[in-house]
């Protein structure tokens, strides 16, 4: 491709794949592309839905267009290095992901964090976890229409994330989880400072139940919408709280001991029988809550100890593999590391929630109306960054 | 008040140099004012923000930076849209608000033309703006444009018929389609014979203010109604394609209306020009009669944004659900009811 | 009040929103000052504090640097230059021999690349990388974001003191070095 014309010819057979309007009329029905511009889709995705009038007969999610490559990027990044690159996966709750990958190379180190850092690590997983379904809270009303919900989710995530920046160092991307443990302890005065923001949180749960759940406009859009009954669930491999507002009682934070610290709290997994898109936000809505309630109990019964565990200088893990799954607020994620003994990981294989939760798509968006996909599409919640990772 | 300053204008320097300006005036001043109060300043309080704060004291020059702004804009045309049709299509929507000016009174004698049909005159021009709407869904070349305008048509046609059952409860009461007439009713009248505070028909006609917000609300395109403009899947609807001037003209349309509709629905239920106390006769409503009735259309275009910035909204069929099966027959079973009571008393 | 139909509820809740931001005083002060009663802190007018453990830039402390290499060879964006030479310096005491330390000649943190996440602060065994919150160098053109030794020991000034920890944890507080 040496001639500028050449070039120029290839750029735009490139560009024509993503233009936003593919004018293909078939005797199907009319095609329209919710394509990778969008306001509507949390990053560059594209729905080919092909319509007849404003029925939904057919649609297809098309997924990469973030695709950042990784896994092939932790192939040549030593551990720490990894866990700076992992934060940006889920970019939203981004503690939760250097969790699974910490854990599993605990795991092939055969070192255990000491139970403080293990505590405290369950309370940034939590935090992580509002943060992100917060957003998902305020984001849901927003693609239905209610503008006004996710200034309210913005203003209150910003107490937890201050939380998070006060510990971490970064609101977004705090990379500060090690192997053996964390990275820093605790400042002074921040169990306080953060019950006051989990009452803040409370208080906007509650906003939210009565501007949005119980709008009978929400409702209207919402209930009966959607509705994917638990055994498609499980086989298409939905996961967090799209499995349990399907009515399907699976927690890996309870069935699983992975090296967080939920068997030592008073906790519930809520699940609904409707499998619909209210019952996904009310699921998250009261996870939320329960969130909170976990937070509080931890933060009161922190115990002393050291942060780390004695792990040498420079981290060579011995050969082997792992793999560990953890319930993110998108819902299950999981690292499969492999290492050979070297610096850098072998290979790793991350599981990610959202990538298995959009695959319901096509199943889901049969004989909806076109404002039902973007209510169902919200409903799954996603993030683009995991699933194209 | 051209009486006041003794002069005689003709006919042409009366409708062109005095008519034409306030009227003008009429429609743009207000619609600026609920821009920045409300979309603003109010909606962003609602919002726990402040809004614009830098552009003047308090952001209050906001609106002309935006105006300015939109007027630098290159006037963009998509190479495949209907030319003639997509230029005009922003003049048919504004033209239908200013016509809808011409027919609110704000004093005895401050008004621009007295029409015996007044609030039939304002319902059909109303009408109008579906035209421009569909011309500019379906000369943008645009499958986005295409839905939003078929889907603002199904929906403004939907709910002209609830607006004009709602006020045809208010005609019936008043006994006039004049709008001076309607406020005069309002003023002279009597509740259960106690002329104190006259007759304003917000009292009678609850039913019938309801509806008829529900369906201002509807023909303003804005949420629970917002289908044709949803803004997350549409991009904007029909006006995706329009960039510049032309926007801006949207964009004033639908602020101009949302005044002028709430200076209606002051004028049928909330007694226009009028508060009691004084003689509905006399030359002080002259003066102090605009002012009262921008105060009370200020009011009213609050419970429009209100309602806007709450709600989600609804998918079209559960629109016109609510317009044809709910709407209609309410709106049908009040005027029964008015009928009755207005030949029983 | 749980009887009232869910759309009357959340117009209730807009409403106390808006009065809430108005009168920040409650309604028995009604003077409407929404400045205070709004989350919006109006930058650049009022500048809030980042925490001390912000990440906001690096500094430099370079009596530390050995030029070991550790931070540069660490960085997952490979964004620090180093380079030193060994030079004789004079002996602790009379009649010792002449050390050889390792001189910095250029140490440079290319912000355009730096990911901001703190592998090559923590990495340093000598304590001559520290965080610090300041976060407004924006510079117009890309190449001025590549910070010099000169323009790193400056950012010393603005090292916060290492903050106390929670009680029951076993960390040391470490000092900052006076710059």
């Amino acid at each position: 491709m040496t001639s500028e014309s050449d070039q120029l010819a290839y750029i735009a057979s490139q560009a024509a794949d993503a233009r936003v309007n593919v004018e293909v009329e078939t005797d199907e029905g009319m095609t329209l592309n919710l394509g990778p511009q969008h306001p509507a889709t949390h990053g560059t995705l594209r729905i080919i839905a092909k319509l007849d009038g404003e029925k939904v007969i057919a649609a297809e999610p098309i997924m990469g267009y973030m695709h950042r490559g990784y896994e092939k990027l932790t192939e040549v990044r030593t551990y720490p290095q990894v866990t700076t690159l992992i934060n940006r996966i889920d970019w939203l709750g981004s503690f939760a992901n250097e969790v699974p990958f910490i854990l599993a190379a605990e795991q092939l180190m055969e070192v255990e964090a000491p139970p403080r850092a293990q505590w405290i690590r369950t309370i940034l997983f939590e935090l992580s976890r509002i943060a992100n379904v917060c957003l998902f809270l305020g984001d849901m009303a927003v693609q239905i229409g209610a503008t006004t919900p996710v200034f309210y989710a913005f203003r209150d995530r910003e107490f937890v994330l201050n939380q998070i920046e006060r510990v971490t160092g970064g609101r977004f991307h705090p990379n500060f989880d090690r192997i053996g443990g964390l990275k820093d302890d605790l400042p002074k005065g921040w169990i306080e400072e953060t019950r006051g923001a989990l009452k803040r949180m409370e208080a906007f749960c509650d906003e939210m139940e009565e501007l949005v759940l119980g709008n009978e406009i929400f409702q209207a859009r919402t209930r009966g919408i959607g509705t994917i009954p638990g055994d498609v669930a499980l086989a298409y491999g939905l996961s967090g709280a799209n499995l349990r507002a399907s009515g399907v009682d699976w927690d890996i934070r309870r069935d699983a001991n992975v090296g967080l610290v939920y068997d030592q709290v008073d906790w519930k997994v809520w699940t609904h029988p409707d499998g619909d898109s209210f019952a996904r936000f009310w699921v998250r809505l009261q996870e939320t809550r329960e969130a909170c309630k976990i937070i509080d109990q931890l933060l009161g019964t922190i115990p002393s100890g050291p942060i780390m565990a004695k792990v040498p200088r420079i981290i060579k893990v011995p050969p082997g593999e792992a793999y560990v799954a953890t319930e993110n607020p998108l819902g299950e994620m999981g690292f499969y590391v492999v290492s050979k003994g070297d610096l850098t990981p072998f290979r790793v294989k991350i599981r990610s929630a959202s990538f298995s939760n959009m695959s319901i798509a096509p199943w889901v968006l049969k004989d909806v109306f076109v404002p039902d996909i973007i209510s169902i599409l919200a409903s799954l919640y996603f993030i683009l960054g995991d699933i194209d990772r | 008040m051209i009486d006041l300053l003794a002069l005689s204008p003709a006919w042409w320097q009366e409708t062109f140099l005095i008519k034409v300006p306030i009227g003008l005036l009429a429609v743009l001043l207000p619609a600026g004012t609920i821009v920045y109060l409300y979309l603003f300043k109010a909606i962003s309080f609602m919002q726990s923000r402040l809004g614009p704060m830098e552009a003047g004291p308090y952001g209050s020059l906001q609106l002309l930076a935006e105006v300015g702004k939109w007027i630098q804009k290159e006037d963009i045309f998509p190479s495949k849209a209907d030319k003639f049709v997509f230029a005009a299509a922003p003049f048919v929507v504004l033209m239908s608000t200013f016509l809808l000016v011409v027919i609110i009174p704000a004093g005895p004698d401050a008004l621009f033309v007295d029409l015996d049909a007044g609030i039939y005159f304002a319902m059909a021009v109303s009408s109008v703006s579906v035209i421009g709407i569909l011309m500019a869904g379906w000369s943008s070349a645009n499958k986005y444009s295409l839905l939003g305008g078929i889907r603002a048509a199904g929906q403004l046609i939907a709910y002209e018929l609830p607006l004009i059952l709602a006020v045809v409860g208010v005609v019936i009461q008043a006994g006039t389609m004049n709008m001076q007439g309607i406020v005069l009713a309002q003023a002279e009248g009597e509740i259960f014979g106690w002329g104190g505070i006259g007759n304003p028909f917000i009292l009678t006609q609850f039913i019938g203010f309801v509806i008829f917000m529900i369906a201002v609300q509807a023909e303003l395109t804005q949420a629970p109604f917002d289908m044709p403009v949803a803004e997350s899947e549409l991009v904007t609807g029909y006006l995706t394609e329009y960039s510049g001037i032309r926007f801006l003209l949207f964009f004033i349309g639908e602020f101009a209306s949302a005044g002028v509709f709430s200076a209606i629905a002051a004028v049928l239920f909330f007694g226009g020009w009028y508060v009691p106390g004084i003689d509905p006769a006399s030359q002080i409503f002259n003066v102090i009669g605009p002012l009262i009735l921008a105060g009370k259309m200020m009011v009213i275009a609050f419970l429009i944004f209100w309602f806007r910035f709450t709600f989600p909204r609804f998918r079209e069929d559960q629109l016109q659900r609510l317009a044809w099966k709910f709407l209609i027959p309410l709106s049908l079973a009040n005027i029964a009811l008015t009928g009755v009571l207005k030949v029983a008393a | 009040m749980s009887q009232l139909p869910g759309i009357l509820k959340g117009l209730k809740v807009t409403f106390k929103t808006m009065i809430k931001t108005l009168f920040p005083g409650g309604l028995l002060k009604p003077i409407p000052k929404p400045s205070e009663g709004a989350l919006t802190v109006q930058y650049p007018h009022v500048k809030e504090a980042p925490p001390p453990r912000a990440r906001g830039v690096i500094a430099l402390h370079e009596g530390n640097c050995t030029a070991c290499m550790l931070c540069a060879r660490e960085c997952p964006d490979w964004c620090i230059y180093i380079e030193g030479h060994k030079e004789l310096a004079p002996p602790r005491r009379e009649g010792g021999k002449p050390r050889q330390v390792n001189a910095l000649d250029r140490f440079d943190i290319d912000f355009s690349l730096c990911m901001f996440c703190g592998i090559c602060v923590e990495v340093c065994p000598f304590d001559a990388l520290f965080w610090t919150p300041e976060y407004e160098f924006s510079e117009l053109k890309l190449a001025d974001l590549l910070h010099d030794k000169e323009r790193l020991g400056e950012w010393m000034e603005t090292v916060p003191d290492f903050e106390e920890y929670e009680d029951g944890s076993e960390q040391k507080v470490r000092k900052v070095p006076p710059s």
